[in-house]
């Protein structure tokens, strides 16, 4: 660069005059600066490599695969069903045989071993824990995917209009966040058990009085949080010069909240998301163990845990097996939830 | 109190009765959705016989209508006749349960919050020490771990296996087992928000000052810092009252208490819809006061925080 340029020595700024030196050769130092040292991190990017640093919350990534793995594949190869009763095989132990399947295996043929024992009605206990652990997740994930879809329509309308619909949208919000969600679920599940029992669609009946009013209470009541966080961000973003410059070319409202102000909230989105799932399996096994859960013969962790009261002194095993699935199912959600938090905020680091 | 904290203070109250009020609208209309008939269950009941019932429990009047005298009851104290126990009105039964959810669920909130916020500070003031590992990783279990599934390993291990202790509730120590089991999971919580808050704390200005000053370490700790740390877990009181009434409610079933949460199962199982709806609404206003409760106290401790 020439001495003049760097001074700032032109006679007007505005002058068409072309300076022959603007068109010199680049020297090497000057073209050293132009190379891109690394490639450029995008968020997403910098939030997995945080995340993939972290080892609690990638073994628990790899859990919940697994156990999401084995829950969805296993039944469809597995020998028994979880409906099948068998009398003659009633509260085995784990990996033992019945004295008809004993004397099978004696003949030479081969029978599936009873990895978890039975039941108290001779029914394979490992594939109703697998069965109980899919509907757990399935709960969990569906009723996720349900705050994160009316939560974000809620906030991102409530957040960019701002103003009176703001204030409306926010009061109702407020009024929900303080009604007791447990009693309500509760409540809801008396009333929908008596409308399932009587209904004669085959999907609600098999999803049980208490999945229903899960999804049910999820849709009404729990959104409320993401909705007000997801409103926060936006409220921020709104002021952000590429939002008015998107809105001078003309674009419609939808499209701004759709382009560019939902992809700005995606890791306020995605940590209340992880961290509602373990809240759900909760509340679906709480209400499971209430008998206000699925319905029978479909098993749920909860209410195989319930079953496991009556034989607890004699056969332990019956409780301990879904009470550890569940436990190592939330677990590793919570500290995925944590790692989740820690990548993707790291100002809210503790 | 200034006047801008009674206008809080009156501004709260009025939200806390509007939520009061929508429980009672929403477990009213909810339960008279549902179309069976309390009577209707039962064996050998002429029409007659169950449409004298409906008279005799104001059943056969017009939804609206008993919407209205149910609030007006409700506002006397009177939550109407069980249809489950006959010849006892819902209060009378509330009250008897009460007593004994009460006990359980106000010694394990007690016991929650003084062994949370003990065993927090240690393990903020261990900091990254073999102690607060070890509190960190028995707190994260703890908190993935549902009541029914503690409750029930409880009792298999201390009553059953070691018959430490009674499995029943009405024995002599038979709540013991019920208030443990209650209390892990709030304590195991206090315990969290209390070493971050007492981390927080234990980094400002203020303390390094009074450590600069030659304050000596218990009254560092007791009268400058653990004060400043209890604000979060104030605000965690109302949630814990919800947590702790709704997880009585398998709790005194597994351990046989006849406390509140026993007896909402057994309505349900006989559908007691009166019932149903009295307790849920009792529940409901017990937890909404507690918030109330917390909410208040949170701006009287912490006067920095604005209250608009």
């Amino acid at each position: 660069m020439t001495e003049e340029r760097k001074q700032g020595k032109f006679k007007n700024p505005l002058s068409l005059q072309i300076k022959p030196d603007l068109f010199e050769q680049a020297s090497e130092e000057e073209k050293a600066q132009q190379v891109t040292m690394r490639e450029s991190v995008s968020f997403m990017k910098d939030a997995m490599r945080r995340l993939r640093k972290n080892h609690i919350a990638m073994i628990s990534f790899w859990v919940i695969i697994i156990i999401a793995l084995i829950a969805f594949i296993v039944p469809e190869f597995y020998p028994y069903t979880y409906t099948k009763q068998d009398v003659s095989a009633q509260n085995l132990f784990p990996m033992q045989y019945s004295a008809k399947e004993q004397a099978k295996i004696d003949k030479g043929q081969s029978v599936f071993p009873h990895i978890m024992g039975t039941d108290a009605l001779g029914r394979d206990y490992a594939i109703r824990v697998i069965y109980g652990t899919r509907i757990s997740l399935v709960v969990g994930i569906f009723s996720a995917l349900i705050v994160v879809v009316i939560g974000i329509i809620y906030g991102s309308i409530s957040g960019y209009f701002g103003g009176k619909v703001d204030m409306i949208m926010m009061r109702i919000v407020d009024i929900i966040y303080s009604l007791p969600d447990v009693l309500i679920v509760i409540l809801l599940s008396v009333a929908i058990k008596d409308w399932v029992s009587g209904s004669k669609s085959e999907l609600i009946a098999r999803l049980g009085a208490g999945m229903v009013s899960i999804f049910v209470v999820f849709g009404l009541l729990y959104w409320v949080s993401m909705a007000r966080q997801v409103r926060g961000q936006i409220l921020s973003i709104k002021e952000q010069e590429y939002v008015l410059a998107s809105k001078a070319i003309g674009a419609s409202p939808a499209r701004i909240i759709r382009k560019h102000m939902v992809p700005n909230c995606i890791s306020v989105i995605i940590i209340i998301a992880a961290m509602q799932i373990p809240s759900a399996i909760f509340t679906e096994s709480f209400l499971s163990f209430l008998g206000l859960g699925v319905s029978v013969p479909m098993p749920s962790l909860g209410s195989l845990a319930s079953d496991a009261r009556t034989g607890l002194r004699s056969y332990p095993y019956q409780l301990i097996f879904p009470a550890l699935s569940i436990f190592l199912i939330v677990l590793s959600f919570n500290l995925l939830g944590n790692g989740l938090r820690d990548a993707f905020d790291p100002k809210l680091r503790s | 109190m200034s006047s801008k904290f009674v206008t809080y203070l009156i501004k709260r109250l009025l939200m806390a009765l509007l939520t009061i009020f929508l429980v009672i609208a929403i477990t009213f209309f909810v339960m008279h959705a549902i179309p069976a008939s309390p009577f209707s269950s039962e064996k050998a009941k002429s029409d007659a016989v169950i449409a004298a019932l409906e008279a005799k429990y104001g059943f056969d009047k017009p939804v609206p209508v008993q919407f209205v005298n149910y609030l007006w009851n409700i506002l006397h104290g009177d939550f109407g006749l069980s249809t489950g126990w006959v010849g006892n009105t819902v209060m009378e039964l509330i009250a008897g349960g009460f007593y004994y959810s009460a006990r359980i669920g106000f010694t394990a909130g007690i016991l929650a919050l003084f062994f949370g916020i003990i065993l927090g500070s240690v393990a903020a003031l261990r900091r990254g020490r073999l102690l607060d590992k070890l509190i960190q990783v028995v707190t994260t279990a703890l908190v993935a771990m549902p009541s029914f599934v503690m409750a029930t390993i409880l009792l298999l291990i201390f009553a059953l296996q070691l018959s430490w202790f009674p499995s029943l509730g009405n024995q002599p120590g038979g709540l013991v087992l019920p208030i443990i089991s209650l209390m892990l999971y709030p304590m195991a919580y206090v315990t969290r928000l209390q070493r971050s808050s007492m981390l927080d704390v234990l980094g400002q200005d203020y303390i390094r000052t009074a450590r600069a000053k030659g304050v000596k370490n218990t009254k560092l700790i007791f009268k400058h810092a653990l004060k400043n740390t209890l604000t979060p877990v104030i605000t965690y009181a109302g949630p814990m009252m919800a947590y702790i009434l709704t997880g009585s409610m398998v709790v005194e079933n597994i351990f046989s208490v006849p406390g509140l949460g026993r007896l909402f199962t057994n309505s349900m199982l006989r559908t007691d819809y009166m019932m149903i709806m009295g307790v849920t609404i009792f529940l409901a206003t017990m937890i909404i006061l507690m918030n109330f409760l917390s909410d208040i106290l949170y701006k009287i401790v912490d006067p920095r925080i604005d209250l608009s």
